[in-house]
């Protein structure tokens, strides 16, 4: 089992974010994280890589619990993670910037390798031309790239994606779903949370979705856009509710 | 020893609401705009001399003389937001921290040139003592004290109840939205530098009346300041008036305990340990 | 080995070893006194961009650090009777183990938080040390100029310590490169663009700030003890000047925080500026400029912060892929 997570609770203050939330995710796969917005995606993505401490719950990965470590130990574990607003170090370069990904994840590789592992990576999602640029003068699409050249460079087991494909144009979005294929084939497991619905319902294994901080559903994608309370969900949020049923058309 | 402790808590305390007015000015910037500003002591150095100025040169009584020594610091705080403080305020820290301090430098640098830095003092003693019991206190002392809470009350008014204080607590609370309800965050930004300098002028002021000084006094009292507005919790500027009592208390009774070369010690560890147990302050840091 | 052939490394070490060469073969008194104060600003201003410009953190009250180096190395040179060079040593490791404890502390501080604490640091230190009658209290210690003799005379003495200050500055600078290209020094960069996303990617933040702290904090007591060995006498004032401590600050930013060359540019304008300043005969508005040197300093300071404040060789490092090839 790559990772378990058990009745996994966060409260801020009187809010709930998170509340009761169990899943489990076997080794290779990849899992669709959906839900409206607010529906706490993002914060339970915090609790499972340790930004946040739990209020309740266990996470296990790898067969180790990770209750009380600190975002580095579980990144040493090898876990990584890509952020929903890019966090890129601005004034190191793109090439930098993915050296520190590998430098200090799984391996904790020295300068050499980690540049080795960087060049290559950066080749892989296709930034090789920019290495030598300040990270800051990228542009969103990109900026999106370094953030999942760095986890990569780090060579995780578990690879957490937060909405890399949002503000991409239709080909950039084509180009990264081939990238993350690439990556599954690698043998790393993904979590990926996502809005565009074609894409998640193409790449996932399975999906589950989380409502207002609850898992509300789970299972294959079929399953899951066919389920009642998911619509229910979506309907709340129109927009998405109009996607989700195209989708299901198309 | 009641009874010189009595006296010293008097001391204390009275120095202290005076301490608190200062380290208002300092807090209310960085309240509002995260900045903390280097010049402060300066500023305040600026008060003390002109309450002297206005008083020796043209025997204005030294109290009437805070109203056009605060204005100036308002007008001064202003001048400086545009010039300085503006242009860095998204900065890294270190810009607007470098930004102020370059003021600090330039006041400093300048002051010392015209005033020199020989002592001086606004000589207001005939205003005479006041005893009850066993406290004997200058009045000016008593008047100092009295002066400052009715800056403090006076503050708290305009920030509670006119439409430019509350302009001023919605840009500390978030400028980014105060900008999109349409209140002109980067005027109302330089209005409160202006005023956090204006209470620095008027609580130099008011030292100048009780104790002599010079063009580099300001530090001593900037120190104290930071002191005392983390004491208070940052960008809380009624913890400041606690803090400036609690530190004003420190300095009177620790001297009836232990030398007073301690006080300082005291003061300072008080104040990392502060930062680092409890940063929002005694009271909580703004909001 | 790689490092060697880099102009990052060597085109600051050639300057220095130049710059430290030249009173030697001129052998002017006044000329070695300037350069002197030179290279100490080298040594501490390279010092504290480990922390400022690598890390992020700006401390305003580094100078702590010189001054308790130069406080233990002092005390053991004047009352234990040791020789300079080990006293310098334990001068350095004074205030490198002070730094680690302070560092494990206050470096959880963040922005506004840690430079507030710094001063704090600072401003206790020197409170503390006014109490502390076996250092000499608030008059300080003053040494016996017998001890000279043992170092060829008070004369031979200052070329002697002047040659060891210029040592220290190119350590400093050697250290200031290697931190810089390594993978620590890595961590530490990342840490002063996102912390939090620099932990997410594994690093130690906690441990790599305290190592740079550290770090920053050796030499600077090094060169403590030295400089207060040469003056004779040390008090708290003089030791723990807040002053001096921005002074170091302003160096950094003018020649670029985070460069190799930056601090060691910037230490040389601003010492020649300041001397130029307090010399010049020049009026402006009626006041001399030497009277009103801080002020024009200040408005200098202003002019880098508002203006260019990446400092000079940050700047130049933006202007031309060739000079961000041979300028670190």
């Amino acid at each position: 089992m790559m990772l378990e997570v058990k009745n996994v609770t966060k409260h801020f203050g009187g809010l709930t974010a998170v509340n009761d939330v169990s899943f489990d995710l076997q080794e290779g796969q990849i899992l669709g994280l959906i839900g409206p917005n607010g529906a706490g995606k993002t914060t339970l993505f915090n609790c499972i890589n340790s930004v946040y401490p739990l209020s309740g719950g266990t996470v296990t990965f790898r067969g180790r619990q990770l209750n009380g470590l600190k975002t580095y130990q579980v990144a040493h574990l090898g876990m990584a993670r890509t952020h929903q607003i890019v966090r890129p170090l601005n004034e190191l370069t793109v090439r930098q910037n993915t050296v520190v990904g590998a430098c200090f994840g799984r391996h904790g590789h020295t300068l050499r390798a980690a540049e080795k592992i960087a060049d290559e990576v950066l080749d892989f999602v296709g930034l090789a031309a920019r290495a030598g640029m300040p990270a800051g003068s990228l542009n969103v699409a990109q900026k999106k790239r370094l953030e999942l050249a760095r986890a990569l460079c780090a060579q995780p087991y578990l690879l957490l994606l937060d909405e890399v494909l949002a503000g991409l144009n239709p080909s950039e979005v084509v180009n990264m779903v081939a990238i993350i294929r690439k990556i599954r084939a690698q043998g790393i497991s993904i979590i990926m949370i996502e809005h565009i619905m074609h894409a998640i319902m193409n790449l996932s294994d399975r999906v589950i979705v989380l409502n207002y901080g609850s898992l509300i559903a789970q299972g294959t994608p079929d399953e899951v856009s066919q389920n009642e309370e998911v619509i229910q969900a979506y309907l709340g949020d129109p927009d998405l509710a109009e996607r989700l049923l195209e989708e299901e058309r198309a | 020893m009641v009874d010189t402790l009595l006296a010293s808590l008097t001391d204390g305390l009275l120095i202290g609401v005076v301490y608190g007015i200062a380290a208002m000015g300092l807090t209310l910037i960085f309240g509002v705009m995260n900045v903390i500003n280097l010049a402060h002591g300066p500023i305040m150095a600026l008060g003390m001399f002109g309450v002297y100025l206005l008083f020796t040169q043209f025997g204005m009584n030294p109290y009437l003389a805070l109203i056009p020594v605060g204005f100036f610091g308002l007008i001064l705080g202003i001048v400086i937001y545009a010039v300085a403080v503006n242009r860095v305020i998204d900065a890294p820290h270190l810009s607007s921290l470098l930004a102020t301090f370059s003021v600090n430098m330039i006041i400093i640098g300048l002051g010392t040139a015209l005033f020199t830095t020989t002592f001086r003092n606004v000589d207001y003693s005939s205003l005479g003592t006041l005893t009850l019991g066993p406290i004997t206190v200058p009045l000016t002392r008593l008047v100092s004290a009295l002066a400052a809470l009715l800056v403090t009350g006076l503050l708290y008014l305009f920030l509670q109840r006119t439409r430019l204080g509350k302009y001023v607590r919605a840009v500390a609370n978030n400028r980014t939205s105060a900008g999109l309800v349409g209140i002109p965050s980067t005027r109302v930004l330089a209005f409160s530098f202006g005023l956090g300098s204006a209470l620095a002028t008027i609580a130099g002021g008011l030292i100048a009346i009780s104790l002599p000084f010079t063009i580099l006094s300001g530090s001593t009292y900037e120190l104290k300041s930071f002191v005392i507005v983390v004491l208070g919790g940052l960008g809380n500027p009624v913890g400041a008036l606690i803090g400036g009592l609690v530190l004003g208390l420190i300095e009177g009774v620790v001297p009836v305990f232990m030398k007073t070369t301690w006080v300082p010690v005291l003061e300072y560890v008080l104040f990392v340990l502060i930062l680092l147990v409890r940063p929002q302050g005694l009271l909580g840091a703004k909001r | 080995m790689k490092a060697w052939r880099s102009p990052g490394l060597w085109i600051p070490l050639v300057i220095v070893v130049i710059l430290a060469a030249y009173p030697a073969l001129t052998d002017k008194a006044s000329t070695r006194e300037t350069v002197f104060n030179v290279l100490l600003a080298i040594g501490l201003a390279s010092s504290l961009n480990i922390l400022l410009g690598y890390t992020g953190y700006v401390s305003f009250g580094h100078i702590v650090f010189f001054g308790l180096g130069g406080y233990a190395g002092f005390y053991l040179i004047d009352v234990l009777g040791w020789n300079l060079l080990p006293a310098a040593l334990v001068g350095g490791a004074v205030a490198g183990s002070i730094a680690l404890l302070l560092g494990l502390a206050i470096l959880r501080l963040r922005g506004a938080y840690f430079a507030l604490a710094t001063i704090g640091i600072l401003e206790a230190m020197k409170a503390l040390v006014i109490n502390m009658d076996f250092l000499g209290g608030p008059t300080g210690m003053e040494l016996n100029f017998q001890v000279y003799k043992d170092y060829g005379g008070a004369g031979q003495m200052l070329w002697t310590v002047y040659w060891a200050v210029a040592a220290i500055a190119l350590i400093a600078v050697f250290l200031s490169f290697n931190v810089k290209l390594s993978k620590f020094g890595l961590g530490l960069m990342a840490i002063r663009e996102d912390e939090d996303a620099a932990e997410v990617m594994g690093v130690v933040a906690q441990r790599a700030k305290a190592y740079a702290y550290v770090l920053s904090a050796i030499l600077p007591g090094i060169l403590g003890t030295l400089f207060f060995f040469k003056q004779g006498v040390i008090e708290p004032g003089s030791a723990f000047r807040l002053h001096m401590s921005i002074e170091l600050l302003v160096m950094v930013m003018l020649g670029g925080a985070g460069t190799v060359l930056g601090p060691i540019l910037g230490a040389g304008v601003y010492q020649v500026l300041r001397v130029s300043l307090l010399t010049s005969d020049v009026a402006l508005l009626g006041l001399r400029i030497r009277d009103i040197q801080l002020a024009v300093a200040g408005l200098l300071l202003l002019l880098i912060v508002l203006f260019i404040p990446s400092g000079a060789i940050g700047w130049l490092r933006s202007r031309s892929n060739v000079l961000r090839r041979v300028l670190e």
